[in-house]
Parts: structure tokens; C-alpha cells; sequence
């Protein structure tokens, strides 16, 4: 854009560039630091701490926790919040307020006061459901809710439910059939989306868990943390890199989504 | 509007006599991008005080010349003149153009007045005499109740009203339109383009008004450029171009056409059964397709005619009758609308044409 | 009027001017919201009220005891460190990520930059905790690379333990305030329209104008509201302080952890719960004010 002028365009270029690499370096320190701490043998490197990973009980345990906590929370979740979402547009505009300052609660009650009120609620809890730590899923669908109501909410905003429903219904489609067959199809990377942020949320979850003494990915890691410093840190580095292809598929799947284009289509006429 | 003249922004050597505009000239501009030639070899002159329309579909590159002369856009060769000043290298805040953009282009956070006296705070006009001089011209484009209000509080037409103000609050030597009315309803443009017109021609700057719609560029420019693939067919008055297209583009670009099959034979058209001269640039003799105009055509109700209506369309003040000729052409004519109610669908009719002068084409295009 | 037909028979009416069972049909749909709101209503609300009402009672009876327990000076030393550490943090991750949001905002919007930033922002804001710890531990811990680097070639000694205080938790929480500030300020950038720059632009103003009369007064609302999101997200943050500090309770977030875990003085069993209440307070204060700066943000940027 001829906006700027060549020299502005070329000072503009080298703040780009100074700002990517010195943050870049900031943010991939730790990670190489990770790599190579982790690594750390007699003499040279070694793999052994990477190859324990996946030996060690207690981790393979915790992770396969932590997963299937991960697809209770996002199961849960949709269940409870999508329709609801849906009903509030549909039928109770008026309490779309109430909807949304709930669902943006939690940002106002961090995890750590939670846990404090949620000792007399788990342990009702843990009568009727037995002590598994898979019971974490309700209070973590709870967390999950500001993130995954922004991205369901601006899913819904972008088709426009009222018109869809109304000519599923008047084709014969009951509630459910709307649903399945009408909604979801059409906010599928909205979904998407939510679905992966409470992973996110989800895999890297301590607070609750560690001060409800219950043994999920992040307990376990830190209790290593205190045995076998190598391994914990390879654990982490792994869970981190899983977590950054996670959501750089979810980028690639939200593309065609919405991004508003800041720029006019200047190339048009 | 009498006051002493703004500090200038930009190259001293234009001269701006309040209310005098200045010639533009656009020489031989080209626009690439790889192998897009957006702007091919386009070269126009815009005479002092004149409004000039810049017609065309998408992507003809009017809006890319538009911005070529604001300086919002690089340009691959050619020049802009302004006022006998070559302006091509100056950067786009020196060169004191007055822009208005199709929409979203008020500051949110400044009400009306802030919005249309910003021009003049950058130029550090004392506080008084900037709203003063924003007051009058929101008043110029008649919102004067509405100094108070933001962007969000105003409908689409006053806000363009008050980029308008904004624009030549700062007495630019040129106003450029860039789609102006696009965003707006059709009621809406209506109006405001004869708004647009007054205070051009009140102001006396020299405006280059860019547009798809090709009844507000004839409605209010002095003359009209229509463009196509980078370059300009035509540029004339809009009478002249309605009445004499120099292009089969620009005859079915600006009003509607009918394509007729006819004989050429030296300067006369005999089309229908009818003799008309054809106009300078046809085709000299044998088989065309001569271009008529709708209004050209008169319908008879006849028992007897060639001609059988297909369809009506009532559009108010007229009707559009479509007809049906024995060799299968189908033939658009337009009837005062009190005509209508006598060429249902089905009625037989004779059709004759007027002979005024008509561009004939090659057949086959 | 004839009596009202039941919520489902809609078409069937007999000569009525209102539309029939229309108030049995809002009722039965705000059924339709109870499953929602009886959930959150055990999982958030009741835990809310749990603490907020045993912050004030001890024993079933109602007390002051508690809130007056917060005035122990290690208390409000805690409050003030968690203060400070939060809004150093604030500060730093947003002027920080301001820059690096800028300058992913001014890239191709589809571009791989704008989306491998992305996704490593997402990851980075929402993944901290016990993993971006141990990461820091790797880094400048005892044994960490950066440790030893610095020893070995550079001769600076940094004292263990520096990564376990304050100055240590702040260089690690910037690490997640960075890409949160680039998560939640990238929005208000990408609603800052091309013409009002160009607009600028055509009346006369330079770069230095353009941020000093537009950008900025347009921005500032959304960078503001930004700081203030940071701050409350450090000042709640409790995973990544655990994992590096296992001995003693700095921040207030700590405090509670030595309040739920530890033998409990007697009469003091709900310290903790006013521990939390006060951390709603701070973090609900600044949650309003931040709602408030986002109205008009979107307002204006969206």
C-alpha cells in the first residue's frame, strides 16, 4: 500500500522483524532448554528419559486420565451448552444476558477459590459417582465454559439459526432432528473449536485436581517433578508440542471460519 | 465562504482561488500486478470545476485510478498532473485531496463535528476557527443538528454526508468519490447524489466520482469515462454517450440495448424495414447487428402486426414490452404506461423504429 | 377470548384474536434453560457461596474473625507481592504482546506467520502451569541450560533459588501474560478499519498523527481493558507458582494452598475461604472494569 513510503515501509519492516525474532528466541528458549535438559546423558545425549515416558505406570495412567477426562469434559459440554445456547436464542432472548455473564463466570472465580468451596460438593460427589478421578469432569466442564460459550457463541452468530430452524420445523424436523441434522452440521468448526480449547484447558488442568487429591496428568508431572527431574521435563516438553499441533489443526480447520478481512479488496476495481 | 485561506499541506505552487477548481490530468497510467494489468494505459483530463464519473464493471479499474490520483495507490508508469504540477512521486498526505470512501470511513470515537474538523486540527488551525469552519460545512450538507453525534448514531446516508463535509472541510484542490452511494439504499442514493451534486458545484472543486451504477454517473456528472479492462472506451457528456455509444461495451453498459439484425449499405442501416443512418465507427456494408435503443422503438396494437408481445414489465412511469418478431429476435421497447394495459400477452402488434443515427456491429459479435 | 389450547396445537383456533397458550409456551421453554442453570448452579455457584458464607462464620456461627485474620501482616504481605507481581506482569505482557499482535495483525491474514503465532499463543496462554514451570526449571533452574551457560561462558552466577522468588515467578508468568495479551488484544487490531488510516491519510496526516489522533484513542479502551485481563488472570494464576514453590506461601494464591493442606489452627479452619473471598474482590473489581472498557471497544472495533 502506498500508505507508507518506501523508508517507512522499510523501518516498519525491521520492527517486524526485530519484534518476531526477539520474542520468537524468548518463546523457544525454554523449549530448546527443555530439549536439551532432557537429554542429558553421561556422555553426550541420550533418549533414555523419552523412551521411559512411555514405561512409566504412573504416567501412562495419568495421561490416559487426563484423555478420557478430556473427551468427558468436551461430551459434556456440548451436551449441556450447546442446545441450551441454542434454546436462549431461540426461545428465551431475554435471558441471554443471564447465559452469558454465567458462562463468562468462571473468569471471575478463579480455579483456586473454586477448589476452596468444592470440598463439601465433591464429596456428595464422590458418594454417588465413587472416587475415580474422572469425576473432575463436571467441575471441569465449568472452566471450560467462558472459552467454549465465545467460540459456540460466535459459531451461532454466523448462521442464522432462527431461519434454519424455523424451516426445519416446518418441514417436520422435531427439536433433536434440528439439532443434529441442521445446527451442528453448520457450526461444525465453531465446535471444533470449543472441543479443542477444552482439551487445551483440559490436559493442562493442576489446580483442582492437585488440591482434591486427585491424580491427573499435571499431579503426576509434578510429583516426578521431585523423583526424576530429566523425565518431567521431557513429559512436559512432549505434552507441550502435543498441545501446539492440537491447536495449530484446530487453525487450519477455524481457516474459512470468519477471520473478517481488515483489508478492503483493493485489487477488485 | 469567506474567511482567510487555510495554510496549504501541500506543493506550494498550487494556487487556490476559493471556489476555482483546477485541471487534472491523468497521463498514460499503468497499474501491474504480475500479469493483472489494472490500470492499462489510462489517460484522462479533468477541466477546472468539472465532475467527472468513472463508469465500469468490477475489476475495470476505476477505483484503482481513483486511488492512483489520491496517492493510496503505486502506479507502474504514467503521471498525475495536478494544476500543472506533476504529483505522481508526492506522498498521498501532501497532495490535498479531498477523499470520501464507500463506508466505515468516520473515526468512531469523534463526534460529527470532530470528524469533519479533523482535517483542519492536523493542520493545527486554532480550536474556534476549525469548529467554526466545520460547523458551517456539516451545514453545507445540511446536518447541522447532528454536530453532536457519532458515527454509530447516524444512518448510512448522514454519515456519508459527513465524510463529505470532512472532505472538503480542508479545501482540497480535488475531491475524489469513491463509490460513495454503493453502500446506501436506493432511495437514499437518490437524494444524496443530487446532494453530492449541489455542493460540488457550490464548492467549484474538481471531483472525480467513481461508480458502477451507471444512472447516478449520468444523473450528475459533466461528463462520463466508461472503463473497461484498464483503460477508458469513452468519455463524453452522458447525452452523448447515451445517444452515441462508440463501442458495442459501452452501448450495452449504459442503458439497455437491443440487437437487431441489418444491412449496411454506404452509411445507411436498413433495419426492420427501416432506413437509419448508422454512426461513424459501424460497419460500412453488408450483414451487422444494429444497437437500438428501447425508446427508439414504437409499439402498435395491429391485428395485422409481425410482432407478438411476450411480456410486460410495469416500471412506474413507463413499461418495458418485450416483443417477439417472426424470425425469432426478440425485441425490448418502451411504452408510456397508460399504453400498457393495450399489449397484453399475446397481442399482435406493429413495431416501427425512429430513425435516429445507430451503431452497427459486426453480425457475429 | 376462549380458553387457552394447550402449548402444542397451534393451528387450531376457534375464531381467538391472541395467540393461544402462548403463556404455557414461554413457561414450558424456560424449562428448556433449567438443566444449564442447575448445573452451574451445584458446580459454580454453590462453591461461590460456600466460600463467600464461611468466610464470615466459624463453627455454624457467624464471625468477623476471619476477615480480621487477613490483617496478619504475612497476609498482607502476600496481597501486596501478588499485587505487584501481577501488575508487573500486566504491564510487561501487554506492552509486549501489543508489539507481537501488531505485527502478526499487519501480516497476511491467512498467512502461515499469522497462524503458527496463533496456535503458539493459544497453547502458551491457556497451557502454563506445572509444564511451563518445569520448562523454567530447565532454563534457570540449578542445572538449567541457560544456568550453565551463563556460568561457564559468561561468568554470572545467578543464585539458586533466584527462580523460586519473585523476580523468578515474574519472568516465568510473563511468558504466558505475552501470548494471553495476543490472544485477547488481536480482535481490537483487526477491527481497526484500512480507510480510517487511509482516511488520515487523504487529510493530511502523517504516521505520528494517525496513532496520536486515531489509532491510539481507538486502541486504548482495548489495550487497557487488555492490562486489566492480564492482571486478574496473574493475580488468579496458582498452577506454575505451586510447582516452583513447594516451600513457603509468597502470593496469596499460595496462602490458600498452606490454608487447605496444612494443620489448621483451631478457630481457624475457614481463613482460607477469606483468603478466597478476598481474591474475588480484587479479581471481581477488576473483571467490571474491564467489561466496561470492552463495551466500548466493541463498540467502536467491531
Amino acid at each position: 500500500m502506498a500508505v507508507l513510503t518506501r523508508a517507512q515501509r522499510r523501518r516498519a519492516s525491521v520492527f517486524r522483524w526485530a519484534v518476531l525474532l526477539v520474542l520468537g528466541a524468548f518463546f523457544l528458549l525454554p523449549l530448546y532448554a527443555m530439549a536439551e535438559f532432557s537429554t542429558r546423558g553421561g556422555k553426550g545425549r541420550t533418549l533414555e528419559p523419552w523412551r521411559a515416558m512411555f514405561h512409566d505406570p504412573d504416567l501412562t495412567a495419568a495421561v490416559s486420565v487426563s484423555l478420557q477426562l478430556a473427551v468427558l469434559t468436551v461430551a459434556v459440554m456440548l451436551v449441556l451448552l450447546l442446545p441450551t445456547m441454542v434454546w436462549v436464542r431461540l426461545r428465551l432472548p431475554r435471558l441471554h444476558g443471564v447465559l452469558e455473564s454465567l458462562c463468562l463466570l468462571p473468569l471471575t472465580i478463579p480455579a483456586i477459590v473454586l477448589v476452596v468451596g468444592l470440598s463439601p460438593v465433591y464429596r456428595q460427589v464422590t458418594r454417588v459417582f465413587g472416587d475415580s478421578p474422572r469425576t473432575l469432569t463436571f467441575v471441569y466442564v465449568v472452566l471450560v465454559l467462558p472459552y467454549a460459550y465465545r467460540a459456540l457463541d460466535a459459531g451461532l452468530a454466523s448462521i442464522d439459526l432462527r431461519v434454519l430452524s424455523e424451516a426445519a420445523r416446518g418441514l417436520g424436523a422435531g427439536w433433536p432432528a434440528v439439532l443434529l441434522r441442521v445446527v451442528l452440521p453448520n457450526m461444525w468448526s465453531a465446535v471444533v473449536s470449543a472441543s479443542f480449547l477444552a482439551v487445551a484447558l483440559v490436559l493442562g488442568e493442576f489446580t483442582i485436581a492437585s488440591l482434591l487429591s486427585f491424580s491427573n496428568l499435571q499431579v503426576t508431572i509434578n510429583l516426578l517433578g521431585k523423583a526424576d527431574a530429566f523425565l518431567s521435563v521431557a513429559v512436559s516438553l512432549a505434552a507441550l508440542l502435543f498441545a501446539f499441533v492440537l491447536l495449530l489443526g484446530l487453525s487450519f480447520v477455524g481457516a474459512g471460519r470468519h477471520r473478517r478481512s481488515r483489508a478492503r479488496p483493493v485489487e477488485e476495481s | 465562504m469567506s474567511h482567510a485561506p487555510l495554510p496549504s499541506a501541500a506543493v506550494p505552487a498550487m494556487t487556490r482561488a476559493t471556489g476555482a477548481g483546477v485541471e487534472v490530468r491523468l497521463e498514460d497510467l499503468r497499474r501491474t500486478y504480475g500479469t493483472v494489468h489494472a490500470l492499462d494505459g489510462l489517460s484522462l483530463t479533468l477541466e477546472p470545476a468539472e465532475l467527472v464519473a468513472l463508469l465500469g464493471p468490477s475489476g475495470c479499474g476505476k477505483t484503482t485510478a481513483l486511488r492512483a490520483l489520491a496517492g493510496l495507490e503505486e502506479l507502474t508508469s504514467g503521471r498525475v498532473v495536478v494544476d500543472g504540477v506533476d504529483v505522481t512521486s508526492i506522498a498521498a498526505n501532501k497532495r490535498d485531496m479531498g477523499m470520501v470512501f464507500q463506508a466505515y470511513s468516520l473515526f468512531p470515537h469523534l463526534t460529527a463535528l470532530d470528524n469533519v474538523a479533523f482535517g483542519l486540527r492536523l493542520r493545527k488551525i486554532p480550536a474556534a476557527r476549525r469548529r467554526a469552519r466545520a460547523a458551517e460545512m456539516l451545514e453545507l450538507v445540511g446536518l447541522s443538528a447532528e454536530t453532536g453525534r457519532y458515527a454509530s448514531q447516524l444512518s448510512g446516508g448522514q454519515q456519508q454526508r459527513v465524510a463529505l463535509a470532512r472532505a472538503l472541510a480542508i479545501e482540497p484542490t480535488v475531491l475524489l468519490l469513491d463509490e460513495p452511494l454503493s453502500a446506501l439504499d436506493a432511495k437514499v442514493r437518490a437524494q444524496l447524489r443530487e446532494e453530492i451534486r449541489r455542493v460540488q458545484l457550490e464548492v467549484g472543486t474538481t471531483t472525480l466520482f467513481v461508480t458502477h451504477d451507471q444512472e447516478e454517473a449520468l444523473a450528475i456528472a459533466d461528463r462520463v469515462g466508461v472503463m473497461r479492462a484498464g483503460r477508458l472506451e469513452q468519455i463524453d457528456s452522458p447525452t452523448a454517450l447515451y445517444a452515441r455509444p462508440a463501442s458495442p461495451f459501452v452501448a450495452e453498459f449504459v442503458g439497455l440495448t437491443n440487437r437487431l439484425p441489418c444491412t449496411v449499405d454506404s452509411g445507411v442501416a436498413q433495419v426492420l424495414g427501416t432506413p437509419i443512418p448508422a454512426v461513424a465507427g459501424s460497419v460500412t456494408r453488408g450483414a451487422g447487428t444494429a444497437l437500438v435503443r428501447p425508446e427508439s422503438v414504437t409499439v402498435t396494437p395491429d391485428a395485422l402486426g409481425e410482432a407478438a408481445v411476450e411480456a410486460t414489465s410495469f416500471l412506474g412511469a413507463i413499461a418495458h414490452v418485450t416483443l417477439r418478431l417472426p424470425d425469432g429476435v426478440r425485441l425490448r421497447a418502451q411504452v408510456p404506461s397508460a399504453a400498457a394495459p393495450q399489449l397484453p400477452v399475446g397481442t399482435r402488434a406493429r413495431v416501427t423504429l425512429a430513425p435516429a443515427p445507430v451503431l452497427v456491429i459486426a453480425a457475429d459479435t | 377470548m376462549t380458553a387457552p389450547l394447550s402449548a402444542g396445537r397451534r393451528w387450531h383456533r376457534p375464531g381467538g384474536a391472541t395467540t393461544p397458550g402462548v403463556g404455557d409456551r414461554a413457561r414450558w421453554a424456560t424449562l428448556g434453560f433449567l438443566p444449564f442453570l442447575a448445573y452451574v448452579g451445584v458446580f459454580l455457584l454453590l462453591p461461590t457461596v460456600v466460600v463467600v458464607v464461611g468466610a464470615f462464620s466459624n463453627e455454624g456461627r457467624f464471625t468477623l474473625a476471619n476477615i480480621r485474620a487477613l490483617r496478619e501482616s504475612y497476609v498482607l504481605e502476600a496481597f501486596w507481592r501478588s499485587v505487584v507481581l501481577s501488575a508487573t506482569t500486566a504491564v510487561i505482557g501487554a506492552v509486549l504482546g501489543a508489539m507481537l499482535a501488531y505485527v502478526i495483525a499487519t501480516s497476511r491474514p491467512d498467512g502461515l506467520l499469522r497462524r503458527v503465532f496463533t496456535a503458539a499463543c493459544g497453547v502458551l496462554a491457556q497451557f502454563g502451569g506445572v509444564t511451563l514451570a518445569f520448562a523454567f526449571i530447565a532454563t534457570l533452574g540449578f542445572e538449567g541450560f541457560l544456568t550453565v551457560v551463563l556460568r561457564d561462558h559468561l561468568g554470572i552466577e545467578i543464585s539458586p533459588g533466584w527462580l523460586f522468588e519473585l523476580k523468578g515467578l515474574t519472568v516465568v508468568y510473563t511468558y504466558f501474560q505475552i501470548p494471553l495479551m495476543v490472544i485477547v488484544f488481536l480482535p481490537a487490531l483487526d477491527g481497526v478499519r484500512a480507510q480510517w488510516r487511509e482516511a488520515t491519510v487523504s487529510l493530511g496526516g502523517s504516521t505520528w498523527q494517525y496513532w496520536r489522533h486515531v489509532g491510539g484513542p481507538l486502541l486504548a479502551p482495548a489495550f487497557t481493558g487488555c492490562v486489566l485481563l492480564l492482571f486478574a488472570n496473574a493475580f488468579s494464576a496458582y498452577a506454575t507458582a505451586a510447582a516452583l514453590v513447594s516451600q513457603g506461601a509468597p502470593i496469596v494464591p499460595l496462602q490458600i494452598r498452606s490454608a487447605l493442606t496444612s494443620e489448621v489452627v483451631l478457630g481457624q479452619e475457614n481463613v482460607g475461604k477469606a483468603l478466597a473471598l478476598g481474591m474475588i474482590v480484587v479479581v471481581a473489581v477488576v473483571m467490571v472494569a474491564y467489561n466496561r472498557l470492552q463495551r466500548r471497544t466493541a463498540r467502536w472495533l467491531s
